[in-house]
């Protein structure tokens, strides 16, 4: 009831809140250093684990074990249709060169995407691949793909941009039709992109598209 | 008993003016605050809601813009979440966990200062998001709440002050969580075990550890995209090699265990309130604070159920599912928990009474849907359409607010010393119960016939249903001025409260709350009280 009691007692008490205190700081500390760990966790554990196989990055690089050779074709007939976007309001063309085609598992493959630059000004693409339905991801193998890098533009240039693949034989027998889809979009996203700017932030990254890019996959 | 006498001549009665609230360390003035702030909010947030319910009224555009229409919604989830719910229920954090745990005040009261003040601050910012469009500031944020890239890397300056927005309000939650997790575990009552806390004291602490994991995610998912707006990175951009998904993996973190940080809270009011107008103890005291411990953990690892169409494997999706479906076993297990206290207890139906148990209702009904949700083949047909809308809007106005509701007519005797108006805290019950309902039962219809969310025009075959749901809303927004009302006018006067209004407030439970008058004395528990 005196004041020699009261004394240790509110001391411990501050001791302990302080202690309280410092641990919950270093929880908020940890769990904000946690949101950018997960930059390079999420990869890591979408690689290893493959919980993102059906996401659009998948099919951005060679594909390994291809089976080309003749007799491995089988004679079943799929459709692959072809799809392109543009992101962003930017004064470009860009178009399949075919809409849909029938082929047969184990069949080398060769189209083009048409794309044209109306703007004033060059510009550094990347298209980003997906393929619907998801389960056919893995067995759309990219031989070569204008998507595997990116590809430069100069003021008002149109070129074709190749795409070769093969459908594996070993597609799940219910898939009859594969959409491959291509969203092109604009790298460094310059400020002076014409006609249509409104939609475009204002300041951007000139990025580096080209180095980042193989650690998608 | 020296120290208490000289402890007294520091005190006198509070300071007068602008500044006891501008530099008040008193958690009950604090909480007040807290209380006015949300309700202004609520205010502010419903108009949005009215003006999207108006423009909804027939398809087609009626008076908003596209963007407007969306930046409408996305302030108006914003408003409601982190302005509305999350101080009012840290208003009655800093009320009633002193009070209830007998302690003279916070552990950190200046800190407690600051983490209200940063919130009228944070609401600037956000009217300021909504205003520079109109004055050259770029496309509005128009994109819901959830702030996906692409869209939101390329919508205008309003997207940057609502980034410092959502700084701000997590710097504010942060602290303040840190401040009720700190007194609760440090400034008990001698003899006031954990065991004995009020089921209130438990939801907070709980509230407040998920708060203190969760907000810091955000606050750097949002710093990324603050980054790769301004500053050449590209988190999210998948032109530079980013992944815009792993922005919803870092939303999706924080905003699930976020919906039980607004539902938890309401819990606790609940397992105050249903043992009281029951007047028998809380029926599995213990089985409810594991069970809320159990939905903390679960509700942190099953974010990426808002998330189904990504295109995830399987097994991912396998996984997030029955995670979420494991959770309506510890929330089935609260309600259950409330109906048995409710069981052959001689029960009266005062108005916070009325609230608990149409919230028992309801949210029932928003856990049914909930499940329906979280079936992965059903939910891609969901997805995005107004069945979430009425889903989650069933999950939080009774989840959260009605009772935040409750426990402002069932303390406000305590916090002003008079009684409330009973008859008209029952008419404001039913007028708004009704009102609700009639907002977003027709919704779960619209949505299953395929009315698709966050748009500003609908399909003619859904006029009716937006109909009624405007009709209803309109109820519903009007019944807040008699809530007004009730509460300006138990302020200033009416019928003496008792120390202990409520009969039943201490059965079970140490009540310290009601060892007080009514309204309690500015300073105080100064010597504590004794739990036996």
């Amino acid at each position: 009831m005196n004041e020699l009691n009261q004394d240790p007692q509110q001391e411990t008490g501050k001791r302990s809140t302080k202690r309280t205190v410092a641990t919950l700081a270093l929880v908020t500390i940890l769990m904000f250093g946690f949101a950018f760990a997960m930059v390079p966790l999420y990869r890591l554990v979408c690689s290893v684990t493959g919980i993102n196989s059906i996401a659009t990055n998948s099919g951005r690089t060679l594909a390994e074990n291809i089976v080309t050779t003749t007799d491995t074709v089988s004679e079943r007939n799929i459709t692959v249709q072809f799809d392109a976007t543009i992101n962003g309001n930017v004064a470009w063309e860009f178009r399949p060169s075919v809409r849909s085609i029938v082929v047969k598992p184990g069949e080398k493959t060769t189209i083009s995407y048409y794309v044209k630059n109306h703007s004033d000004e060059a510009v550094v693409t990347q298209s980003i691949p997906g393929v619907t339905p998801w389960q056919a991801t893995k067995h759309l193998k990219k031989i070569e793909c204008f998507c595997f890098d990116t590809q430069t533009l100069q003021a008002g240039e149109a070129k074709d941009m190749g795409l070769q693949f093969v459908i594996d034989p070993e597609l799940p027998d219910d898939i009859s039709t594969i959409t491959l889809s291509y969203t092109i979009m604009d790298t460094n996203r310059s400020e002076s992109l014409t006609p249509n700017t409104d939609n475009i932030p204002t300041v951007g990254s000139d990025s580096t598209a080209s180095n980042n890019k193989n650690t998608n996959s | 008993m020296s120290t208490t006498t000289t402890h007294e001549d520091h005190h006198h009665a509070p300071p007068t003016g602008f500044g006891r609230w501008l530099f008040s360390t008193n958690h009950k003035d604090i909480g007040t605050m807290y209380l006015i702030f949300s309700l202004i909010m609520l205010f502010i947030g419903g108009g949005m809601a009215m003006l999207i319910r108006a423009e909804l009224f027939y398809p087609g555009l009626q008076f908003l813009e596209p963007d407007l229409f969306n930046n409408l919604v996305t302030v108006h989830a914003i408003i409601m979440v982190f302005g509305v719910v999350m101080p009012a229920a840290a208003g009655m954090a800093n009320w009633m966990v002193p009070l209830q745990i007998g302690a003279p005040d916070m552990a950190l009261p200046r800190l407690n200062n600051l983490s209200f003040w940063l919130l009228p601050a944070a609401a600037i910012l956000l009217m300021l998001s909504v205003i520079v469009p109109f004055f050259g500031g770029g496309t509005p944020v128009n994109t819901g709440w959830t702030l996906y890239p692409p869209l939101s890397i390329q919508s205008g300056m309003g997207m940057d002050l609502l980034i410092f927005t959502m700084h701000t309000l997590g710097i504010s939650s942060i602290l303040a969580a840190i401040n009720i997790v700190t007194t609760i575990i440090n400034m008990r009552a001698p003899g006031l075990t954990m065991m004995k806390l009020p089921l209130f004291i438990w939801a907070w602490l709980f509230t407040g550890i998920l708060l203190i994991m969760i907000m810091p995610a955000l606050a750097g998912g949002v710093t990324m995209l603050l980054f790769d707006r301004h500053f050449g990175t590209s988190f999210f951009d998948a032109a530079g090699g980013g992944d815009p998904v792993l922005f919803q993996h870092l939303f999706w973190f924080f905003g699930h265990p976020e919906v039980y940080v607004l539902l938890l809270p309401s819990i606790g009011v609940l397992g105050v309130i249903v043992p009281t107008f029951s007047r028998k103890p809380l029926f599995g005291y213990k089985s409810l604070v594991w069970g809320m411990g159990v939905l903390l953990l679960l509700g942190m690892v099953v974010w990426a159920h808002h998330q189904y169409t990504i295109g995830m494997s399987v097994a991912a999706t396998n996984y997030f599912m029955i995670g979420t479906i494991l959770i309506s076993i510890p929330v089935g297990l609260m309600l259950f928990n409330f109906m048995l206290t409710m069981w052959r207890g001689a029960m009266t139906f005062e108005t916070p009474m009325l609230f608990a148990i149409a919230i028992i209702v309801m949210f029932s009904f928003a856990g049914t849907t909930g499940v329906m949700l979280a079936v992965v083949p059903a939910d891609l047909q969901y997805h995005d359409t107004y069945f979430v809308v009425a889903h989650f809007h069933y999950a939080l106005i009774p989840g959260a607010l009605f009772g935040l509701y409750a426990g402002v007519f069932f303390w406000l005797p305590k916090w002003t010393g008079h009684m409330y108006n009973e008859t008209l805290g029952k008419i404001f019950f039913w007028w708004t119960t009704i009102g609700f309902n009639l907002t977003f039962f027709p919704q779960h219809f619209s949505g299953l016939a395929g009315m698709p969310r966050r748009i500003v025009d609908y399909s003619v075959q859904f006029v009716e249903f937006n109909q009624i749901s405007s009709i209803g809303a309109f109820i519903f927004g009007l019944s807040h001025l008699l809530f007004v009302y009730i509460i300006i006018q138990t302020v200033r006067g009416g019928e003496k409260a008792a120390d202990k209004p409520w009969e039943g407030a201490q059965i079970g439970t140490p009540g310290l709350e009601w060892t007080l008058s009514s309204p309690p004395p500015f300073h105080s528990f100064e010597t504590p009280p004794t739990v036996k």
